[in-house]
């Protein structure tokens, strides 16, 4: 089973340290919600985990069925940008993150990005430029991007901005999944997301000052 | 492998659709080229001699112009990030972006030359070594380019540092690009070995410039 291991870990941004000293672990299986006041490191800290910003001091290692790749190449890492291009339509985005993180024959991409389209309801709007959608939208075919190809390690960096309750809950449907397939989900949010008995990692001012900040709630 | 060569289709694509960067380019060489007969007067002899050498320095400054935007929108739209956490190692995707970028821009400026060097009484014997220079110099223009757009990917107003850090670069490439087609005109062997060098620089860069653009992609990701 996957674990993930953060030990101590100190990361700077500039000349402020943002995290000092965290320790947590996740669990496949176990959503584990990143969840803090504004400006407490929760992007920092998914970016972190990742591979974009190298710690300051304190390790993160991945444990359990664990291959050659590193974890920045064994997650999807969803952040408050897209990643959609205007000039290509809404199936072409998809059709090429398909081919570009997964690979596959043509006639199983394009089955995998049907198939993701209409679990996003985007399957009418597939031919149609992907700059003409709405942000809500954009977003939702940003996310579609998770079910077309398999990674075990979700990092979700506020999933859930500018998309309506009905998406809201199909994330939280995917994420219920993946999770009961042995995925790993860290995502931080201001919302609780719907899901099941989440694990919550807080970060602030007690986490700075507190090494041991994980705690539970029901 | 098809990940590289979905990347490459992705941009070549963006490019066809977008049209403005090759557009501009072209635009731009042609602009210059034709602005240099109205300064240095109507003298056949003297801007024939100087065409393959004006030639050679618009292409370069009508390549750059369109080598800012390399990583530009990638970086704003969060593709290079998650690129970033693809199977593909970074490398090879900074080598597809370069190469879509040498396909969209460096070939149609290359075999456009010949055409505008009509205005400046290019010799036509001239043509087929120029083309062939110019394909052959090109690539090195978009792969070296790689690693200044990565370098200024979040400067402000990073264009004219663009242009400070690589056109330097592009010294040897003009250098044998130009001698080659002096040589054309007088005596084959030295035409050979030239265009040999040429092809050694694009080659070289072919294989540095992606490590050292990546690296400084990373750099900014941060």
């Amino acid at each position: 089973m996957l674990h993930l291991h953060a030990d101590n870990l100190s990361v700077e941004r500039g000349t402020r340290t943002v995290i000092s000293g965290l320790s947590f672990a996740a669990k496949a299986g176990e959503p584990l919600l990143v969840v803090g006041p504004n400006g407490a490191g929760k992007t920092t800290l998914i970016r972190t985990i990742a591979g974009f910003i190298k710690p300051s001091a304190g390790t993160i290692a991945l444990k359990g069925d664990v291959g050659d790749r590193d974890i920045g190449e064994r997650c999807h890492y969803v952040g408050h940008l897209t990643g959609i291009k205007a000039n290509l339509s809404a199936a072409e985005n998809l059709a090429f993150w398909a081919t570009f993180l997964d690979g596959g024959t043509h006639d199983a991409i394009r089955d995998r990005v049907e198939e993701a389209l209409s679990l996003f309801g985007l399957g009418a709007l597939a031919d149609y430029p992907a700059g003409l959608l709405s942000a809500g939208q954009k977003r939702r075919l940003g996310l579609a991007r998770l079910s077309v190809a398999g990674r075990p390690i979700w990092l979700l960096d506020e999933p859930t901005v500018s998309l309506d309750a009905a998406s809201t809950e199909l994330l939280a449907r995917l994420i219920e999944e993946h999770l009961v397939g042995g995925g790993l989900v860290i995502a931080a949010t201001h919302l609780p997301l719907g899901l099941e008995e989440p694990v919550y990692l807080r970060l602030g001012a007690q986490a700075a000052a507190d090494p041991s900040a994980e705690e539970e709630q029901p | 492998m098809s990940a590289f060569l979905a990347l490459l289709k992705r941009d070549l694509t963006l490019a066809v659709r977008e049209g403005a960067a090759l557009g501009t380019a072209l635009g731009f060489y042609l602009v210059v080229v034709a602005m240099l007969p109205l300064g240095l007067g109507p003298d056949l002899k003297l801007l024939s001699r100087i065409a393959p050498g004006i030639l050679w320095i618009a292409l370069l400054l009508a390549a750059l112009l369109s080598l800012a935007r390399l990583f530009e929108a990638d970086h704003e739209d969060g593709s290079l990030e998650v690129m970033a956490t693809a199977p593909l190692p970074l490398e090879l995707a900074v080598a597809a972006k370069a190469l879509a970028h040498w396909i969209s821009t460096g070939i149609p400026l290359a075999l456009m030359a010949p055409v505008i060097g009509l205005m400046l009484n290019l010799d036509i014997a001239l043509t087929p070594a120029l083309i062939a220079t110019m394909l052959a110099g090109t690539p090195a223009i978009s792969f070296l380019g790689s690693v200044g757009a990565a370098l200024t990917l979040n400067a402000r107003r990073g264009g004219l540092l663009l242009a400070l850090l690589v056109l330097p670069l592009y010294i040897p490439t003009l250098i044998f690009g130009i001698s080659a087609i002096g040589f054309a005109g007088v005596a084959q062997h030295g035409f050979g070995a030239s265009f040999l060098i040429l092809l050694a620089i694009s080659v070289a860069s072919m294989a540095a410039a992606p490590v050292a653009a990546a690296a400084a992609l990373r750099l900014q990701m941060s």
